[in-house]
């Protein structure tokens, strides 16, 4: 895969580690980027503050530049991404605005490409699949809360490879290098972007909120893709700490920097150490509840099998004695539970589960596969039955519940 | 009809300019039935004087110069969480960042700060055509007269090797120039 690349002026300054981390995630997962010649900056949040026409102006110039290219844009800083995919959305909706930006650059530009984020080329374009398989160091015990921000997901119209309230992208990232992705009910919160220089009052209070609820939820750390909130959670996390008399001491990590570690990159590489709030000393715990996790897991895994052996070896001398394979219940008998369960439901349903409301659920959702698998267990062991019938009722029941809500 | 009270201050120039801002965010106040959904997921609204449903009543009703002297105008952090929620399909954001520009044109600046971040950004942008962080937090700090403002990030940050001392130029300032110079002609729209 090949694409166009916008690092934005973040990625040159204080967004140092997301250039860095995104040029090693693109080279490990095979992505080849060519940086658009002699780029400008994309206006951000101050253009469209001032100036509608500038605010699609600058990023068309860009855009026009690697429209020649014919690639696809990967713009990693979410706000870059925002203005980029809102000025394609502009180009291709209104006639009268593009002569006009085509003017303001003097360039053609049909905004045929599209602008990817970070995330969405992670779980869409490149896929979690691919992800896996180059993890040589799993983040196992990493708890991390996905933070998506409000540019990466917002407005529906102009990004649209996640949702709005509820992404899910980053989460699935994380998950296939390992982590453990934290549910939590500020993944789309603002961080106040330049609030935090122009209006503290307002913005310190925003960092802090997001801050809060992710230790609250359970998080070690927040994972990012955004320089903007990276610069406010890590930065200025300690500005907050001070207004509000606490301490949260949690690190904040690019979604590159964990995906170029996981793969193998030492941290580095890609610019642990350059963060504001100490972050390597909880890549060291990870590793070391990883390789816990791993030891216990062989363990487990070994002492499973040397149980199988076991059993196996005495199932065989079972089988020697009654003279039949133990494993696979008598095909007659399933047979004629198979006829009973479709004949008489109430009746055998009433035999599987005691509660006789739960008997009638039961019966009502007895379907071909359910009655197999049923038969198959009654004519083997009449308590494992009884216990998939259970799980039948309660399963049904759930999804009752989820339909009423 | 001596007694009659004038609830809205509507005339022709305040209807003209709301329906202009309404065409520039494309978006119609109109659609609005002050659920406020809006203001109950705005995560700035704790400090703003009229929260986002508010602002919209404030255009409904005509009330077009306290919309663009509202503070809230330059508080909105543009994350489009109301416009993303909004069950009317009513573009707030757009409609702030609409508000905010004609309020900026009329020089009816609430927030003298946010303002003040905003030229010094763009300042660097139009002169080395991409931001200058080191360039914008001097002349930031100067106009707003905070002069230490920040001033313990600034250091860790130039030996972290995060912060420029001289600005990064393009090969294509004068591109640049010339898309700012064209936008203030023709207005912004």
């Amino acid at each position: 895969m090949k694409l166009a690349y916008y690092p934005g002026c973040s990625l040159d300054g204080s967004g140092l580690e997301y250039g860095l981390s995104t040029r090693r995630t693109a080279a490990i997962l095979g992505i080849e980027l060519e940086e658009i010649e002699d780029w400008n900056c994309c206006g951000a949040t101050s253009g469209h503050n001032t100036n509608k026409l500038l605010s699609l102006a600058l990023p068309a110039r860009n855009l026009a530049i690697a429209e020649k290219s014919g690639l696809d844009i990967l713009a990693p800083c979410a706000a870059c991404y925002n203005r980029f995919r809102t000025t394609e959305h502009a180009m291709r909706h209104d006639r009268k605005l593009k002569e006009k930006i085509e003017a303001i650059i003097e360039m053609p530009y049909d905004a045929r490409q599209e602008t990817v984020s970070i995330p969405d080329l992670l779980a869409n374009k490149i896929g979690l699949e691919k992800i896996r398989e180059k993890v040589v160091n799993s983040l196992a015990g990493m708890k991390a809360a996905c933070y998506y921000g409000c540019l990466l997901v917002r407005p529906r119209e102009h990004t649209g490879f996640d949702d709005t309230e509820e992404p899910q992208s980053m989460d699935q990232v994380i998950q296939a290098l390992g982590a453990q992705a934290i549910d939590w009910p500020y993944k789309t919160e603002c961080c106040g972007a330049s609030l935090a220089t122009s209006r503290p009052d307002v913005g310190t209070k925003m960092i802090y909120e997001v801050l809060l609820n992710a230790q609250a939820a359970g998080a070690e750390c927040i994972v990012t893709a955004c320089p903007l909130c990276m610069m406010n959670l890590d930065m200025r996390q300690k500005a907050a700490e001070r207004a509000y008399k606490t301490k949260f001491n949690i690190p904040i990590y690019y979604i590159t920097q964990l995906v170029a570690i996981a793969c193998g990159d030492a941290p580095k590489t890609v610019g642990i150490d350059k963060h504001f709030v100490e972050a390597g000393k909880y890549l060291d715990t990870v590793k070391i509840r990883a390789a816990e996790a791993k030891a216990a897991a062989e363990k487990a895994a070994q002492e499973a099998a040397a149980k199988a052996k076991a059993k196996g070896a005495g199932a065989k001398e079972k089988a020697v004695k009654t003279g039949g394979a133990a494993d696979e219940p008598d095909p007659k008998k399933v047979a004629g539970f198979v006829a009973a369960l479709t004949k008489n439901p109430d009746k055998m349903a009433a035999k599987l589960v005691a509660d006789p409301a739960q008997a009638g659920v039961l019966a009502s959702i007895l379907d071909d596969k359910r009655i197999g698998k049923l038969a198959h267990l009654m004519a083997k062991d009449m308590e494992l039955a009884q216990k998939a019938a259970a799980a039948f009722v309660q399963q049904e029941l759930k999804r009752q519940g989820e339909c009423q809500d | 009809m001596a007694n009659a009270v004038k609830l809205s201050p509507t005339g022709d120039r305040q209807k003209a300019l709301i329906s202009r801002l309404e065409k520039e965010a494309g978006t119609s106040i109109n659609l609005c039935y002050q659920c406020g959904k809006c203001t109950a997921g705005c995560p700035a609204a704790f400090a703003m004087d009229y929260p986002p449903r508010q602002v919209i009543r404030l255009l409904q009703l005509g009330f077009v110069d306290e919309a663009l002297n509202a503070e809230s105008v330059w508080i909105c952090a543009s994350c489009e969480t109301c416009s993303s929620r909004c069950p009317r399909g009513v573009d707030i954001a757009a409609l702030m960042d609409a508000v905010r520009r004609e309020a900026l044109a009329q020089n009816r600046i609430t927030d003298k700060k946010v303002a003040a971040f905003n030229k010094a950004f763009l300042n660097g942008v139009k002169w080395f055509g991409r931001t200058y962080e080191a360039g914008l937090t001097l002349q930031y700090n100067t106009a707003t007269k905070q002069f230490t403002k920040d001033s313990e990030l600034g250091l860790p940050m130039y030996l972290k090797g995060k912060l420029g001392i001289l600005p990064e130029r393009i090969k294509g300032r004068d591109a640049v120039r010339k898309i700012f110079e064209r936008s203030q002609e023709k207005g912004g729209e």
